[in-house]
């Protein structure tokens, strides 16, 4: 029973962070099918935000604000320096200009900060456990769970309910006639990339929140998360992106649990097989989404 | 054979051969190095252009495989005797193998076809996006498994005791081999409907094109190349780490061939050449700035920022590289036999 509820804590705090990086990579697919290889470095600007901010006096959730900020502003910024100018061209130059916009936000921060982990200043709550029902819970967990839930309920919310989501949902199905219709495609564009930035922001608090110091390399493992759930749950669909984080968590945690520890090394390798069952069985993902795929 | 083919082997093969002939001239180790290492790039992208020119998907997975070719022609050829002290765990069979380094060159392209034969097949399912993040993943996990698998790579640890066989004739003479077999694939029935495949998908599945068994071919054939190339450059070293097969060795692979144009073996070809020399330059620069201690700090990854910009560049200007569709014989005959625009 404990075991039981010690693993629902770890799927449901490990899947809601998944499951927001996967929607923040998915936000943007889905609109321009395109992937934003730079999606990583989000994650790792924001945590050499909070870095920088470090000892600056401010109170730790103006930190994380600002922190996020910079995920945004820098989610834009990807948009600019490597999107527009080849967004309509070729699929493959999308993908290589992102990879390399990514290259060089990694390389700048090798060069002008340090190769080395670098500490990020957490609240107390960060390193704190609760005990509940006979266990103990770290309560950094805890957070994620709450924080995900709550930004999954508002991002349906605004994509359900406010002319900006409505606009979006639209774009990310008929992007021609939407703009048609008069959908103001680079504002669009650039709100996704904003939102993309933004999820990143949150997963950087709460990722790094676990890991406690930033690296160069810190937005490789995210970016890699976000990938195979996205394949997994459906690369158009939001609600499979969700969808596949969770799964991806669930079998991550199962994996720990169930393997021992000189195969749990390869632990990437095992999830990354099941991956390629669940493509055998459905190369389309989980949820399809809708059918067309037309871009700008 | 068309004319315009014959005059691009002949191009392509007189700059393989002036890559030999150069380093004699001027009877300089460094530069013998720099046109040894060259070569290996050589023959990696081209390699990686027999699956990405072919079929139009991005392959993150390439550099995992000329991993693969290093270790398992490693595992075969560092001498029985020094085994011992690099690779402890070795399993018993295989710790009594020893071949020569052209034969385990031979067997590491295999072991890596083998592998990629494998893994590969529920892959080529996959277009677009997916097929792409799905062999991103593919490389980290064969990452995960090199680093991990201590008994056959000693770990994450750096491996010795590597035979040194990678000679530059030898390289450039596997390199034009792998030019002519690049060639030939991309102007086979194979290679034809694939490029058809990665021109329109859904005509040419129309038209009855197995797409995945065609990509399937060009995989394997590009996972052998690439582990030909891995164990050359492991015999060209002859001590590294699983580090060395990973994401910054990708980008620049796929960086020679995307600067070059993927759709093209000339492409792959003077993108390897120009990258090459343009990263030896840099990486000179590097060690002069850093010598001469005008940063406070080591100066690192100056390179990747350039040939990232660099990319970028090309990539804005003309997305499909420098030679984006067509070979650079045609091109020639193209210009100088003058016809009337259409």
């Amino acid at each position: 029973m404990q075991t039981l509820l010690q693993f629902t804590i770890d799927v449901l705090s490990l899947g809601g962070a998944y499951a927001l990086m996967a929607l923040g990579l998915v936000i943007v697919y889905g609109i321009l099918k395109l992937v934003n290889f730079a999606y990583g470095e989000l994650i790792m600007v924001a945590g050499y935000g909070l870095f920088l901010m470090n000892g600056s006096g401010l109170p730790w959730l103006v930190m994380a604000a600002v922190a996020v900020l910079i995920a945004v502003v820098t989610g834009v910024l990807t948009e600019y320096a490597a999107f527009r100018p080849v967004r309509a061209k070729s699929v493959t130059a999308v993908l290589i200009t992102s990879f390399a916009f990514s290259t060089i936000l990694q390389n700048a921060a090798l060069l002008f900060i340090s190769p080395r982990p670098r500490n990020v200043p957490l609240p107390d709550l960060f390193s704190q456990t609760v005990a509940f029902g006979g266990i103990l819970i770290p309560a950094r967990n805890l957070i994620t769970i709450v924080a995900s839930i709550g930004l999954l309920l508002l991002f349906a919310f605004l994509m359900k309910r406010t002319v900006l989501g409505i606009a979006m949902r639209a774009a990310a199905t008929q992007f021609r006639m939407a703009r048609m219709l008069g959908v103001p495609a680079n504002l669009i564009i650039s709100t996704a990339f904003a939102i993309s930035g933004f999820f990143a922001g949150v997963v950087s608090l709460l990722w790094i929140g676990r890991i406690g110091s930033v690296t160069p390399g810190v937005g490789l493992e995210p970016l890699l998360v976000a990938f195979i759930a996205t394949v997994i749950g459906g690369m158009r669909s939001l609600q499979g992106a969700v969808l596949g984080g969770f799964l991806l968590a669930f079998i991550n945690t199962a994996l720990n649990y169930l393997l021992t520890q000189d195969l749990l090394q390869f632990r990437d390798a095992f999830t990354f097989t099941l991956v390629i069952l669940i493509l055998l069985w459905r190369p389309e993902g989980l949820i399809r989404g809708p059918a067309t795929g037309q871009r700008t | 054979m068309k004319p315009g083919n014959i005059l691009t082997l002949v191009i392509l093969l007189g700059l393989v051969a002036l890559l030999v002939l150069v380093p004699q001239l001027v009877g300089s180790r460094v530069v013998e190095r720099i046109a040894t290492a060259l070569a290996i790039s050589l023959v990696l992208v081209v390699g990686l252009q027999t699956f990405t020119g072919n079929s139009g998907i991005l392959s993150f997975a390439h550099v995992g495989f000329m991993g693969i070719g290093a270790y398992a022609s490693a595992v075969l050829t560092i001498p029985v005797q020094m085994r011992g002290m690099a690779l402890p765990d070795l399993y018993g069979v295989l710790a009594q193998i020893q071949v020569t380094p052209l034969v385990g060159i031979a067997l590491g392209g295999v072991v890596a076809a083998l592998v990629a034969a494998l893994v590969a097949y529920p892959l080529m399912r996959l277009s677009d996006a997916p097929a792409v993040i799905t062999s991103f993943a593919l490389l980290v996990v064969i990452y995960t498994v090199l680093q991990h698998w201590s008994a056959v790579t000693n770990g994450p640890r750096t491996l010795f005791g590597l035979p040194k066989a990678t000679t530059l004739p030898l390289t450039a003479a596997i390199a034009s081999v792998v030019i002519v077999v690049a060639l030939a694939f991309k102007e086979s029935r194979t290679g034809l409907l694939l490029r058809a495949s990665r021109d329109d998908e859904r005509a040419a599945a129309a038209l009855g094109a197995g797409i995945p068994a065609l990509r399937w071919r060009a995989f394997i054939l590009s996972a052998l190349i690439a582990g030909i190339g891995g164990a050359l450059w492991g015999h060209f070293v002859t001590s590294f780490s699983p580090k060395a097969f990973y994401l910054k060795e990708t980008f620049v692979i796929l960086g020679m061939l995307v600067i070059g144009g993927m759709n093209t073996v000339t492409g792959a070809v003077i993108g390897a050449f120009l990258i090459s020399l343009l990263f030896e330059g840099l990486r000179a620069l590097e060690t002069a700035l850093n010598a001469s201690g005008v940063f406070a700090n080591q100066v690192v990854g100056v390179t990747e920022i350039v040939l990232a910009l660099a990319m970028m560049a090309v990539m804005f200007l003309q997305p499909g590289g420098l030679f984006a569709a067509t070979e650079i014989g045609p091109l020639i005959l193209r210009r100088f036999t003058r016809r009337a625009p259409p």
